[in-house]
């Protein structure tokens, strides 16, 4: 795959096995790669209980961050009173920065489909909807020729390969709000109404879509299924961790050098997926830490980087699994001022339904602006504190409840940093703008008036041969003068 | 019955199955604040969004805290309401609302009323910890029923479950997301641009300022010290049994003589009372059944006192206009008695006369203002006061209503019967009808007047009566839902009524918009309606057509029922409106 320039060595691609050596636009590909053999198998072969028995001890979990075991959310619905069943899978990535859907859709449409048409046999749904935002249009066009293609080789619609089970499924736009991912919002959008959470119990394998027994799974976690039906579960079994198991698929990002997805088995180290296959950090920086889990996860730092990650372990670090965004971060990047990039986005993509959430990210958001902004005290650490455990423990949805994950454990790990924001009003990764203030060392300025030339707002006086001495009320803290000068004479915080 | 047990704080207790953590507190005597949270019972009203988080507790094995209104009781779940962790988590929900509340109690109009304020008041918030951004939109002041200040909303979603679920407008819903979300019409239109029906039973239910009436005490003020004017007041006859609690009185004490002698003290210039003019409707309505069943008309024939009702009416079934009686609804009849009769009697001229009511309800306001409701280019009835706004102006008048002496009604417009004071209960406009239409018909008098089987709080009751060889099926609707229904099968030619009686509001006009706030306890509800019965018990009177002076106003100036003057005068007609 060409967004991927890893070592293929330490990859090991069951999701994306397909993207990038098929035709996505043409089924036949997708069928001479062993595809809808899977569907053959459990349509002609195998009872739905044995199916979902079988996801179950294959120990596959949800990949779209909550890691269920997807067997057993199967046999739920399968058991679930009632005729009418749905299957939905969501496809409402939105991690900033995260494209493992994107890419299976794109490149590998087709394994979705038949993944659906075996998930909706295991679970009693003959009706299907994949969920997909519209930000993904390629996607969109790509799953919409699958779907044509599929339904005129019968892969869809009634009486599937002759065994008498139907299945259709069809593709529901979502309008770009980041908690449509959460399965019970998604569900509500899906009906038509407004994208928000509502409380669980009831499960939506029990009461979902129109009030009927609903699965909801996500795309990465379906894209495993062919190959788990194909090999049989002692094989995925055989793969990962303890408690997790199979492969997963990480979009790096950030301060590194291979920006892109991967695909490793599940107990590979964090320093393995950045140092060897990411290819460590650019420009000879330092590593500081790894975002993972998304906005909602928690910093990673030096100290954890050979933990071998599966849902528990990351969990146990103060972060979590999530969909697959790993966000790198080099020295040079503020940890308050990353808690604040994660909390903007939070409260920007809360709901609004729950105080918890409405409320509570837009004060802790403040507060953190506060303390970037070298106005916070000690007070304001305290409160902040407080106020992330208390939303943390009282928002009625995971968009809620993990929003304070970036800042809760910013301050466990940068505690100092954030002290220095308030006692000392210094930012030492440079990043947080107020506290920057820039001046020029009277020893080692020659007076060669590069800086005075570059500054934009004039602010820095001075003559030929001179000293030149920065107004610091009018420094916008733009770097451009430390950058102009060849004799390291600007001082920066 | 499946039973569960639980531990609470320490003790254990078997509940039911499917019983709900906050309802198993309560059966040990564990309060648990709620803000959010509302259910009217067998009105099967429920608002159970679970977005306040303030009722959370702690539950053993659970990662975090969880709303107790909302989660149900598991065999073995051993629960704390009162842990520190818990508590800490209300109050923060308690906090993080202030935080983005104005904190203009003083002047707020739901000064010590509001859910809010004796929320902050329980937990002992004493500061505003969290400041901050707070939420700055503009007052829709578009209507005359309502106001609407998006600045409170809390986004409980008490209004949204009223307005979708119960009363099915779906005019508000929440727009907009995040810190800025609030509840509103689709793209924040006026209220006045939309299908409200202006019902008001989101402002029964709001727990804040977010949603109040259009207040009119101060105009009420200014034509009583204006002595050009001959101010005259009508009070409806769901009041007598509510204003006591504005008061201190126990819910359901009625009220009658001290609301007469109140309006004295107060200095209007004519005393009356709403009742007599349902008796009138009676007269009208009655007739206009009897004559639909005699020649063949549109059956069924709908109530259409209830003028919330009757804009849903509009706006939801344009196409069966001709369904509900043309009869005006009580309060304007008044007004255009006043202003024509009366006016003649006491020779006034009809533009001196200021018309003043006491309603129960907030859609009574808008429906003073129809145009095609008044005589020439003066209102029929030109300010209407909620049942809560009354009370007001008898505070700000200094008056002690607790002690007030009883007094009657003036006459002309004073006398009422039995038949009328129960049209502040679901059902009663029906049975009142019935008590009428009986006697007319057959020409027999009717010893039993009683109808027991039309009353109830059930949302869609039917009965028949045998009226003479008639068997006269009758339709009983309250809360507009359930109209829907009745509405759907009509249309659909399922329905096989003679008569419907619809009223908007839960339980009837006893439930209105503009009543005290009834706080969520349906128990208030029903003792209001049983006062209604029991002052209709002690009437002398029972039915419409043996009021006196009703009979002497038809001698006088109307001539028959349903006859020509009363088609100018006391019937209307209804307009197609749109749906948005």
């Amino acid at each position: 795959m060409e967004n991927v320039k890893s070592q293929e060595n330490k990859q090991y691609r069951i999701a994306l096995r397909n993207s990038g050596l098929i035709d996505p636009g043409d089924i036949s590909d997708y069928i001479a790669f062993r595809g809808y053999e899977a569907l053959g198998k459990v349509l002609t072969e195998m009872e739905p209980a044995e199916v979902a028995k079988m996801v179950k001890e294959s120990g596959l979990r949800g990949r779209g961050g909550g890691g269920f075991p997807t067997g057993l959310k199967w046999e739920f619905t399968l058991k679930a009173p009632g005729d009418e069943k749905y299957l939905i899978c969501n496809a409402d990535e939105g991690d900033p920065g995260a494209f493992m859907d994107r890419s299976i859709l794109e490149g590998d449409p087709h394994s979705l489909l038949e993944a659906m048409v075996i998930g909706g046999y295991a679970t009693g749904a003959n009706n299907g909807v994949i969920y997909i935002r519209a930000e993904y249009p390629l996607a969109i066009k790509r799953l919409q020729v699958a779907i044509d293609q599929a339904r005129e080789m019968g892969f869809l619609g009634k009486d599937i390969f002759g065994s008498g089970f139907d299945f259709d499924l069809y593709l529901k736009l979502g309008a770009g709000a980041f908690v449509c991912g959460e399965e019970t919002s998604l569900i509500q959008s899906v009906e038509g109404k407004r994208g928000e959470p509502t409380k669980k119990p009831p499960f939506p394998s029990e009461s979902g879509y129109m009030g009927k027994p609903t699965t909801v799974n996500n795309v990465e976690t379906f894209a495993a299924v062919p190959p788990i039906i194909l090999n049989g579960p002692e094989w995925f079994q055989g793969i990962g961790t303890e408690t997790s198991k199979g492969t997963k698929v990480f979009a790096l990002a950030g301060d590194i050098n291979n920006v892109g997805l991967v695909e490793v088995t599940m107990g590979t180290t964090l320093r393995e997926i950045i140092f060897d296959i990411g290819g460590g950090i650019p420009g000879g920086a330092k590593f500081k830490a790894v975002q993972t889990g998304g906005p909602s996860g928690g910093v990673i730092t030096e100290l954890d980087l050979d933990t071998p990650i599966d849902y528990e372990s990351l969990k146990n670090i103060g972060s979590m699994m999530g969909s697959g965004g790993m966000i790198v971060m080099d020295d040079s990047t503020c940890m308050v001022n990353i808690a604040k990039f994660f909390l903007e986005f939070t409260q920007d993509e809360s709901c609004g339904k729950c105080t918890s959430c409405r409320v509570g990210t837009m004060r802790m958001y403040e507060i953190l602006e506060k303390i970037t902004n070298g106005e916070g005290t000690e007070q304001d650490l305290i409160n902040l504190n407080d106020l992330a455990r208390s939303v943390k423990d009282t928002a009625l949805c995971g968009l809620g409840q993990t929003a304070p994950n970036p800042v809760l454990s910013t301050m466990n790990y940068y505690k100092h940093e954030y002290e220095d924001h308030v006692y000392n009003k210094k930012c030492t990764a440079g990043s947080c703008k107020a506290l920057l203030s820039y001046s020029i060392d009277p020893e080692k300025c020659i007076g060669c008036t590069a800086c005075l030339k570059v500054c934009p707002t004039n602010c820095i006086d001075g003559k030929a041969k001179e000293v030149h001495v920065i107004r610091e009320d009018e420094c916008i803290a733009c770097n451009a003068c430390f950058e102009a000068c060849k004799f390291d004479a600007v001082i920066k915080p | 019955m499946d039973m569960l047990n639980v531990n609470i704080n320490g003790m254990d207790l078997q509940v039911p199955k499917g019983t709900t953590i906050l309802e198993a507190a309560k059966k040990c005597n564990v309060h648990i604040p709620t803000l959010c949270h509302l259910n009217l019972g067998e009105l099967g009203v429920v608002n159970q969004t679970a977005s306040c988080r303030v009722c959370m507790v702690e539950v053993d094995k659970r990662p975090a805290l969880v709303p107790s209104c909302s989660d149900k009781v598991t065999e073995g779940m051993v629960v704390k309401t009162d842990s520190m962790r818990a508590i800490a988590g209300r109050r923060t929900s308690v906090e993080l609302l202030l935080s983005n509340h104005p904190t203009d109690c003083l002047v707020c109009p739901k000064n010590l009323s509001c859910d809010l304020q004796s929320l902050a008041q329980e937990l002992g918030i004493r500061e505003i910890k969290w400041e901050g951004k707070r939420m700055d939109y503009e007052k829709d002041l578009s209507s005359y029923s309502l106001i609407k200040d998006p600045n409170k909303c809390i986004m409980c979603r008490r209004c949204e479950t009223m307005c979708n679920d119960v009363q099915t407008c779906g005019i508000l819903s929440a727009i907009d997301r995040g810190f800025d979300a609030f509840v509103g019409p689709a793209f924040n239109l006026d209220m006045v641009d939309t299908s409200c029906t202006f019902c008001g039973q989101c402002v029964a239910v709001c727990p804040t300022a977010a949603l109040t009436e259009v207040n009119e005490v101060g105009d009420v003020l200014r034509e009583l010290n204006d002595e050009s004017k001959h101010v005259v007041v009508q009070v409806a006859p769901a009041i007598r049994a509510a204003i006591g609690e504005m008061f201190g009185m126990e819910p359901g004490t009625l009220s009658t003589g001290k609301i007469a002698a109140s309006f004295r003290r107060l200095g209007f210039d004519g005393v009356f009372d709403t009742d007599f003019a349902a008796d009138l409707t009676i007269m009208e309505e009655a007739s206009e059944l009897v004559h639909r069943i005699q020649n063949n008309g549109r059956l069924p024939m709908l109530t259409s006192c209830c003028p919330a009702w009757v804009k849903f009416m509009e706006h939801q079934f344009p196409d069966m206009l001709d369904v509900p009686s043309s009869c005006q609804s009580p309060q304007i009849m008044f007004g255009a008695i006043a202003k024509t009769y009366y006016a003649e009697k006491m020779n006034l001229n009809p533009e001196d006369i200021t018309v003043v009511s006491v309603m129960p309800c907030l859609a009574k306001k808008a429906e003073a203002h129809r145009p095609e409701l008044s005589c020439g280019s003066d209102s029929n009835v030109d300010i209407v006061l909620s049942t809560r706004e009354y009370a007001q102006l008898l505070k700000e008048a200094g008056i002690d209503f607790a002690t007030l002496a009883d007094d009657e009604f003036d006459s002309l417009m004073g006398e009422s019967t039995g038949a009328s004071v129960i049209f502040g209960a679901t059902g009663g406009v029906i049975e009142a009808a019935v008590r009428t239409a009986y006697e007319w018909i057959t020409g027999e008098t009717l010893e039993n007047v009683e109808f027991k089987q039309l009353r109830g709080m059930e949302g869609i009751r039917e009965a028949t009566v045998t009226i003479g060889d008639m068997d006269v099926k009758i339709g009983i609707a309250h809360e507009l839902g359930n109209a829907r229904k009745l509405l759907e099968d009509i249309r659909d030619g399922k329905s096989d009524y003679h008569v419907i009686e619809i009223m908007a509001c839960p339980g009837g006009c006893v439930g209105g918009g503009g009543q005290p706030y009834h706080h969520g306890d349906i128990e208030i509800l029903k003792k209001r309606t049983a006062a209604l019965y029991r002052e209709d018990e002690g009437k002398a009177k029972r039915k419409s057509h043996e009021n006196e002076q009703i009979i002497k106003l038809y001698e006088e100036f109307l001539g028959k029922p349903f006859g020509e003057k009363s088609h100018k005068l006391l019937h209307t007609c209804y307009q197609p409106r749109e749906r948005i």
